[in-house]
C-alpha cells in the first residue's frame, strides 16, 4: 500500500511540472510507468534526478512494435536508492526517423547504454559523444533487434528439414 | 616418516615399470638394423608431442580444463605442454561459442600458427553454432578456418575430447610429409583466403 502512495506522490509532482506531457500512467507490478515525449525527455530525466532523487540510471533500452505509427519505444529505468523506489519512462519515436536527445548530459553512465540501444535498435541519440556499435561487429550492417530481421543466421545448414525427414 | 617415504618410492618404482612406450612404425627389421620411411618416423614423433593451443571461449573450455587436469590428463598423449603462443603450437583446439566479432581474431591466430597445423572444433558451438542459431554467432568455425576433427557434444565429455585428440594424432601419424605443399592443400586454404 505504501508503495502505491509513494507512486501517487511522484505522479502528482510530475504532473505539476510537466502537465499533459506525462501520459499513459500505469502501475504494472507496482512499478510506476509513464509515457512522455522526446522534446521534454531530458528535462523529465534531469527533474527526476535532481528534484525527485532518482539518482541511479538502471537501464536504457528499446522495444520495436512493427506496424505502429511510432514503432520504437525507448525505455528508461530509474532507481531512487534512498526511498527504494523505481520508475519506468517510455518515449515512442518513429521508425523512419528514430532520433531522441541523449541522456549522457544527465548521467555519464548513459553512454554505453545508448550505444547498445543504437547497436541493436538503430536509435540515434542526438548529442551522444561517441555513438558507435558496442556489441556487434562493425560491419554487421543491420540493427538486429528490429523485427524485420530474422533472428536465425541464414548460413545455418544443419537445421534444414531434409536432415530430419520433414 | 622415513618409512612412508620408502614405501612411496617403492610405489613409484612399480609405476615406472608400467610406462607405455609407443610402438615402432611398420618397417623392415633385421639383425642390427631397422628401416622405415622418414614420413612415418616424423609422424610418430609429431603425433606424440603435439602442442595444443587452447582457444577456450565458453562452457566447452571448462570441459577442456577437466581434460587437462590430473583425472583425464591430456598429458598422457604427449600434449602436456600447452602453447599459448600460436607460433609454437601444432593443434588449435577451439572450444566454445565463437561470436562473429571474434571470427577475425580466430582466423588471425590460425594464420599465426606455423605449418604443419591442425584444428579441432570441440563442441556443438565450434562445429556448427550449436544452440546459438542467431545473428551474432558464427555458425561453425569452418566458415573461417579449415577444421580437421569435429568433436560432438554440448559440451563433449573429457573422454570425447581425448578421443578427438587421438583422431588428430591419427591424422598426424599418417600424413605424408609433402601434403602441406600439395595443390589440394593450397586450394583449401585459398578457399578461406589464407595464403
Ligand atoms: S557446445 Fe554447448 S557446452 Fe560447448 S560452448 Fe556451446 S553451449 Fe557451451
Amino acid at each position: 500500500m505504501e508503495e502505491t502512495t509513494l507512486n501517487n506522490t511522484i505522479h502528482v509532482k510530475l504532473t505539476e511540472k510537466f502537465g499533459e506531457k506525462v501520459t499513459a500512467v500505469s502501475e504494472p507490478y507496482g512499478l510506476l510507468t509513464f509515457v512522455t515525449y522526446k522534446d521534454v525527455i531530458v528535462n523529465v530525466l534531469s527533474h527526476l534526478k535532481e528534484e525527485l532523487k532518482f539518482n541511479f540510471l538502471t537501464d536504457i533500452t528499446a522495444v520495436h512494435y512493427p506496424g505502429k505509427e511510432h514503432g520504437i519505444a525507448v525505455v528508461y529505468h530509474l532507481h531512487n536508492m534512498v526511498e527504494k523506489v523505481r520508475i519506468r519512462i517510455k518515449v515512442f519515436i518513429s521508425e523512419q526517423n528514430p532520433t531522441i536527445p541523449t541522456a549522457t548530459v544527465v548521467w555519464k553512465g548513459a553512454n554505453w547504454m545508448e550505444r547498445e540501444t543504437y547497436d541493436l535498435f538503430g536509435v540515434k541519440f542526438e548529442g551522444h559523444p561517441d555513438l558507435r556499435r558496442i556489441l556487434n561487429m562493425d560491419d554487421l550492417g543491420v540493427h538486429p533487434m528490429l523485427k524485420q530481421y530474422p533472428l536465425e543466421d541464414p548460413n545455418r545448414v544443419d537445421k534444414k528439414d531434409e536432415f530430419f525427414g520433414r | 616418516m622415513l618409512l612412508i617415504l620408502q614405501r612411496d618410492e617403492h610405489f613409484l618404482f612399480i609405476n615406472m615399470s608400467e610406462i607405455n612406450i609407443v610402438d615402432a612404425p611398420p618397417g623392415t627389421e633385421g639383425p642390427g638394423y631397422f628401416a622405415t620411411s622418414l614420413d612415418k618416423v616424423i609422424g610418430l614423433a609429431r603425433s606424440n608431442s603435439l602442442w595444443p593451443l587452447p582457444f577456450a571461449t565458453s562452457c566447452c573450455g571448462i570441459e577442456f580444463m577437466a581434460t587437462m587436469g590430473s583425472h583425464y590428463d591430456l598429458g598422457r598423449f604427449g600434449a602436456e605442454r600447452l602453447s599459448f603462443s600460436p607460433r609454437q603450437a601444432d593443434v588449435l583446439m577451439v572450444m566454445g561459442t565463437i561470436a562473429k566479432k571474434m571470427a577475425p581474431v580466430l582466423k588471425q591466430v590460425y594464420i599465426q600458427m606455423a605449418e604443419p597445423r591442425w584444428v579441432m572444433a570441440v563442441g556443438a558451438c565450434a562445429s556448427s553454432g550449436g544452440i546459438f542459431d542467431t545473428y551474432s554467432v558464427l555458425q561453425g568455425i569452418d566458415e573461417v578456418i579449415p577444421v580437421d576433427v569435429y568433436v560432438p557434444g554440448c559440451p563433449p565429455r573429457p573422454e570425447a575430447i581425448l578421443d578427438g585428440f587421438q583422431r588428430i594424432q591419427d591424422l598426424v601419424k599418417n600424413e605424408s610429409g609433402r601434403r602441406r605443399n600439395s595443390d589440394y592443400y593450397r586450394d583449401l586454404l585459398g578457399q578461406y583466403g589464407i595464403k
